[in-house]
């Protein structure tokens, strides 16, 4: 892939250095300084701990939640929440939700989010974000509580999620107060590899590897303990040539290294096996939240048709409700509701935790005829701080959606006047998810972000790997904002704890060597493929042999294009500057990342509804012997598989109730 | 009409992305140091806007135009096969970002 002759190539804008050498010692390295790795580094560096973030990015403002959000979820410490973090643990055990899933849940990082989300979300206030309404905007409005003047979203009668009136100011917060407490920010460094005691695998991880994408130069972090907040991988399966950028809801520098370094160090992974259509956008569809919608962001804006007839919002047993105030209360004899999935074929929410919804019919009628198309986000007709609190609060602070408003606001739209539109689909989409941002190719599948796999944690958010904690999307279930900042917190101080006794790291020179002889391999070749052309190749082989339907046959076949891909084209992918090797590299991600998902969905010989795993040679839908979590690892060049019980986490070694486990290991 | 054309190759994607006003740009280079996917390098020539070298990778997260300090200097833009239109309730005008003739700006900054 050389420069066509008639392109005069400019010279790169940063000084390069493949190869050369930067060594740096810590006692905590924090790799990925999302929201969870700035929480981590934080909490560690407050403990007295040296600490070192790693970042592909720029931690500023890097991340899946760095440019901002919109609500802060399962706050059950806030003054005003009705509900305690136990009963809150009991509810989303028991009734399908986000969290938990006919079990498939993450109890230890569920139950640590409940007892510390608010805790975090005062660390961010006390960092200087706007969190409640303290220009009395709202005064008077039926979401804040007069006297701490919290705002709060969805159901505001339990009161256990807050609207956060700065958002987007959060990442930038928190990066000054990483600059603030002396913690060395390393951006524009994509880690590649674990560290571990001797170079060799399942051993205690003592540090990481990185490249600079700037510079091309080498980075040897050697560390007493460290911390993975690395998003979980995204875009395996669909890779557009043209929009690169917007094929992922997550952010598409995501790639999964985080996951693929584990995995190569031998970490247990759990969960692996699941992945979702319909989550993805990207250049085929719409910015999410960037059209007329009546969810999460836009919850629960009054939708009008062509000709200005409302579509009736009813409650769980389909009754009218009259009012906009009944959109964000229980029904009578209910005690709590979640916004979220609602009905859908494999994420039914339980009945008791429905939520008020646009009418579950609402296809149906517009095909009848009952409904024109276009629909409208009615905002013109909405109580004034409910419109006030969509377009002017949730949409401008959630992560990607301030520059909507911007360029909505600045090309003239007025929700006290406008009606923004939804976009128009066949009528069968108008159900819960394509509203946010259209539709995708049937292809388009996601893995680990939200409810996803990811690395098996203990009770001190520890890996399998000695040395090694994980925090946020890097955990298996891990999810939302409020997440990553609680379990970011929790991770700092037993990372923090651990560093204080661990001995000194020596790094093993052969690991060091074989690892540059990897990951430098890309420069200087010419005439090979090019990175797009490559991912885009092997999110085919996930799109074929890893898609909605597998089998053993597809699975193995799979494999088998992976392993010969890495061999063949792989060997042949070109870096013509450092920013494109942090592409090509990528590459390599993937297939570690595919392989592993493809020998989970080996392991997991049953269909699963929750994990949307359809097993055309196990077709009987969760059978009971595979009610569990199946885990995989690497040993002596052999996938492991094991299986742990859904309440693993309260089983011995662990205490029998979330709070003598939290008591116990939580570090406070 | 002058006779001359050029072999250039296609823009790599259906938009640039990223655009600077270069009246108003000072060459700071913030954005180029928010931007997660670095989308944009400095300008060789000191004080120039950025070179939009990758619009391809744009996430749209819209930190560049967050992080500037002059107003107008940047300016992000969804390409046109991702925006929707907009209904004015009272009269049914219909408007969109981009169209000839414009309605006004709506300057009401965001709560918070």
């Amino acid at each position: 892939m050389t420069e066509p002759k008639y392109i005069r190539a400019v010279e790169w804008p940063y000084p390069v250095n493949y190869g050369k050498e930067n060594e740096v010692e810590t006692d905590v390295l924090v790799i990925g300084g999302g929201i969870a790795g700035c929480h981590a580094a934080i909490n560690a560096a407050k403990r007295g701990a040296k600490v070192v973030v790693v970042d592909k990015g720029a931690v500023i403002r890097s991340g899946a939640g760095g440019a901002g959000c919109d609500h802060w979820h399962l706050a059950c410490t806030n003054p005003c929440s009705k509900i305690a973090p136990e009963e809150m643990m009991e509810i989303m055990r028991s009734f399908n939700n986000d969290y938990f899933f006919d079990e498939y849940g993450n109890g230890i990082t569920s139950y640590i989010l409940c007892k510390e989300s608010y805790d975090a979300l005062l660390d961010v206030e006390k960092m200087g974000v706007k969190v409640r309404d303290v220009d009395d905007e709202f005064v008077g409005a039926e979401f804040r509580d007069d006297e701490t003047k919290l705002m709060f979203a969805y159901d505001y009668e339990n009161r256990y999620c807050i609207r956060i009136n700065g958002g987007v100011d959060i990442k930038v917060a928190l990066y000054k107060e990483l600059k603030r407490l002396g913690v060395k920010i390393y951006d524009r460094v994509m880690a590649t590899s674990l560290l571990t005691e001797g170079g060799k695998t399942r051993a205690r991880v003592i540090g990481a590897t990185g490249v600079n994408t700037r510079t091309g130069e080498f980075y040897i972090f050697k560390a007493k303990a460290s911390v993975l907040t690395t998003a979980a991988p995204s875009g395996l399966w669909i890779f557009s040539t043209e929009l690169t950028g917007t094929f992922t809801w997550s952010d598409p520098n995501n790639t999964g290294e985080g996951t693929a370094m584990a995995w190569q160090a031998g970490a247990e992974l759990t969960m692996m096996e699941r992945s979702a259509g319909g989550l993805a956008a990207g250049g085929l569809s719409y910015p999410f939240f960037g059209t007329g919608n009546a969810q999460n962001t836009w919850y629960a804006c009054t939708i009008v048709d062509a000709n200005g007839k409302e579509v009736p919002w009813v409650d769980r047993d389909g009754n009218i409700l009259e009012s906009v105030s009944q959109r964000n209360r229980p029904v009578s004899g209910q005690r709590v509701f979640f916004v979220g999935r609602g009905r859908g074929p494999h994420f039914g929410y339980s009945y008791e935790i429905w939520g008020p919804s646009l009418i579950p019919d609402l296809p149906q009628r517009i095909k009848n005829g009952e409904f024109v198309l276009p629909l409208y986000a009615d905002l013109p007709g909405m109580p004034e701080h409910e419109r006030r609190a969509i377009w002017g609060l949730m949409i401008p602070h959630e992560g990607k959606s301030w520059i909507i408003y911007d360029t909505y606001s600045k090309a003239g739209f007025d929700p006290d006047k406008d009606m923004l539109q939804v976009n128009v689909m066949p009528p069968e989409q108008y159900v819960f998810s394509p509203w946010w941002k259209g539709m995708g190719p049937p292809q388009w599948r996601e893995g680990g972000f939200v409810t996803g796999g990811g690395l098996l944690i203990d009770w001190d958010l520890k890996t399998s790997l000695d040395g090694l904690y994980a925090a946020g999307q890097q955990t298996a279930f891990g999810g939302d904002h409020a997440l990553a900042a609680a379990t970011g917190r929790y991770a700092g101080r037993k990372a923090t704890e651990y560093s204080r006794t661990a001995a000194e790291a020596r790094v093993n020179r052969k690991q060091i060597d074989r690892e540059k002889a990897r990951i430098y391999a890309p420069v200087g070749r010419e005439g090979g493929i090019g990175w797009k052309e490559l991912r885009a190749g092997l999110c085919r082989v996930m799109q074929d042999y890893c898609g909605e339907y597998k089998s053993e046959e597809t699975l193995k076949m799979g494999l088998g294009w992976l392993n010969s891909i890495r061999e063949s084209e792989a060997t042949t992918v070109c870096a013509r500057n450092p920013h494109e090797l942090m592409r090509a590299l990528e590459c390599q991600t993937q297939i570690t990342v595919g392989e592993i998902i493809m020998q989970a969905s080996l392991a997991r010989k049953a269909s699963c509804n929750v994990l949307e795993f359809n097993r055309l040679d196990y077709p009987e839908m969760d059978p009971p012997e595979w009610n569990k979590f199946v885990t995989i690892k690497r040993e002596n060049g052999d996938i492991k598989v094991g299986g742990l019980p859904f309440n693993y986490y309260l089983l011995p070694p662990y205490a029998p109730t979330f709070e003598e486990n939290y008591k116990k290991h939580s570090g406070l | 009409m002058e006779n001359k054309a050029y072999m250039i190759p296609n823009a790599a994607t259906p938009c640039q992305a990223i655009f600077f006003d270069a009246e108003l740009c000072t060459g700071c280079k913030r954005c180029v140091e928010v931007c997660r996917s670095d989308v944009m390098v400095p300008n060789p020539e000191k004080g120039k806007p950025p070179i939009v070298l990758y619009p391809d990778e744009c996430w749209f997260c819209g930190c560049c135009a967050k992080e500037c300090p002059v107003p107008g200097a940047i300016r992000v833009e969804h390409p046109l096969n991702q925006r929707v239109g907009w209904k004015r309730k009272e009269t049914g005008e219909y408007f969109r970002i981009g169209m000839k003739n414009p309605p006004p700006p709506n300057t009401r900054p965001p709560v918070g």
